[in-house]
């Protein structure tokens, strides 16, 4: 069993570093989207 | 004769006579619950079942949380099973419009920066001796998200669910007074005043369709043992921004949302047993709770002044308070303390965009959290 500040140390690194690259990768993903789909006001009256 | 009648009244006073002074503390603890909700309006769907739960349960010998009482039967049928939060989480998704966030992406990152107090308030359990679990679920409160808290700590922590429940509802309902001293302290007067222009409307319906799809992929592939979470919300989110099944997003809404919210707050009631509850540990959670929502806060501000710079001016580091997940009470927060400034100022778009990227990030956070502690088979 790790000690405890290597647990805790890997969590805040790991942790926070994964939830920032997922969310890093999720905001350019979004980005491509509204360029791949842009807002089209004509189409948006007809849906 | 006699003996029987003094039987039945052995009976009558046998509640009486078994209260702990740890219930009175409890009872007390309820009835505040109920005051801070009633009267003060402290997100009551939550704190008013809740603080009844915990008058309840402390009164002796009802057996309300033995096998076979009704609180012990709900308790296992929506806790232990994790199906309360996750029912309230495709409410939550059917409830929230993530239009802001869609259209300034950048504004997901706030949502990440917001999660920091998340895993500081973990190091700062672990210095105290909590054990590992434990501090995990104490962290989460940084979640500042009432539901992820519950599902966290109802795995993994469950002699923790009372007290981090209660401080998780409590803190949120707390937002507009525990935020403002820390955007203020921490930002400058010309930082506070910069106005931030408003975008016009550029997401098409596509983009809103594939946004809870795409989330629920990519994040589930990233941090699988979190996807119940993420797929619940996003899956209120489809049905939403599909609008082909209003009946089903509107019992999400309302019906679904309404009971589950009634059944998870007596159940988080029902943990809070005097004998278990009035303890020193209580108090210590209840102080990691506050400090990891101040943290987020800090760092989500922090992290709003290096957007500040790195664009030239043109962020209010304001927002960065948003990045957390009460939604949309942040977002209102940043608005009204943007306008007190500069009075020009219009930032609740932008907020709103970091408020639902920290209701996406907190989700995701968790996720994460999970999957590695996973991967380091520590759970």
């Amino acid at each position: 069993m790790m000690d405890r500040w290597t647990f805790g140390l890997t969590m805040l690194f790991v942790g926070m570093g994964g939830t920032m690259v997922t969310l890093i990768i999720l905001s350019l993903i979004m980005s491509a989207l509204k360029k791949i789909f842009p807002y089209n006001p004509e189409e948006e009256k007809k849906d | 004769m006699l003996d029987a009648i003094l039987s039945g009244l052995n009976g009558l006073i046998a509640g009486f006579a078994s209260l702990h002074w740890s219930n009175l503390v409890m009872m007390a603890i309820g009835c505040l619950l109920l005051y801070l909700g009633i009267k003060k309006d402290f997100e009551p769907l939550l704190l008013v079942p809740i603080g009844f739960g915990c008058i309840i349960v402390n009164i002796p010998l009802s057996g309300l949380m033995e096998e076979e009482g009704f609180l012990r039967v709900i308790y296992n049928a929506g806790i232990i099973t994790e199906l309360f939060p996750l029912f309230i989480f495709i409410g939550i998704g059917a409830m929230t419009d993530f239009t802001p966030v869609l259209e300034n992406p950048y504004t997901f990152l706030l949502g990440a920066a917001g999660q920091c107090g998340i895993f500081l308030t973990l190091l700062l359990a672990l210095a105290l001796g909590f054990k590992y679990n434990e501090a995990v679920t104490i962290g989460i409160i940084g979640a500042c998200d009432g539901p992820t808290v519950i599902y966290v700590a109802s795995q993994y922590a469950q002699n923790l669910l009372g007290p981090c429940s209660v401080a998780a509802y409590s803190y949120m309902s707390l937002v507009p007074v525990l935020q403002p001293p820390i955007m203020k302290m921490l930002t400058t007067k010309k930082e506070r005043v910069t106005i931030m222009k408003s975008g016009k409307k550029t997401v098409s319906k596509t983009t809103k369709l594939l946004f809870p799809i795409v989330i629920t992929i990519v994040g589930g592939l990233i941090a699988p043992k979190g996807l119940p979470l993420l797929a619940t919300i996003m899956l209120g989110n489809l049905m939403k921004e599909s609008g082909v099944v209003e009946r089903l997003t509107r019992a999400s809404q309302n019906e679904i949302a309404n009971v589950v919210t009634l059944l998870l707050g007596i159940s988080i009631g029902a943990t809070m047993d005097g004998k278990v509850f009035v303890q020193p540990t209580t108090i210590i959670v209840l102080i990691l709770g506050l400090i990891a929502i101040c943290l987020d806060t800090v760092c989500g501000v922090l992290f709003g002044k290096v957007l500040y710079y790195i664009t030239g001016g043109k962020v209010n580091p304001l927002i960065g308070a948003a990045g957390i997940s009460a939604f949309p009470m942040s977002a209102r927060v940043v608005q009204k303390e943007g306008q007190k400034y500069n009075k020009k100022n219009y930032l609740l778009m932008h907020a709103m965009g970091a408020n639902a990227g920290g209701q996406v990030g907190s989700v995701i956070a968790a996720a994460v959290m999970l999957s590695v502690l996973k991967g380091m088979g520590v759970i």
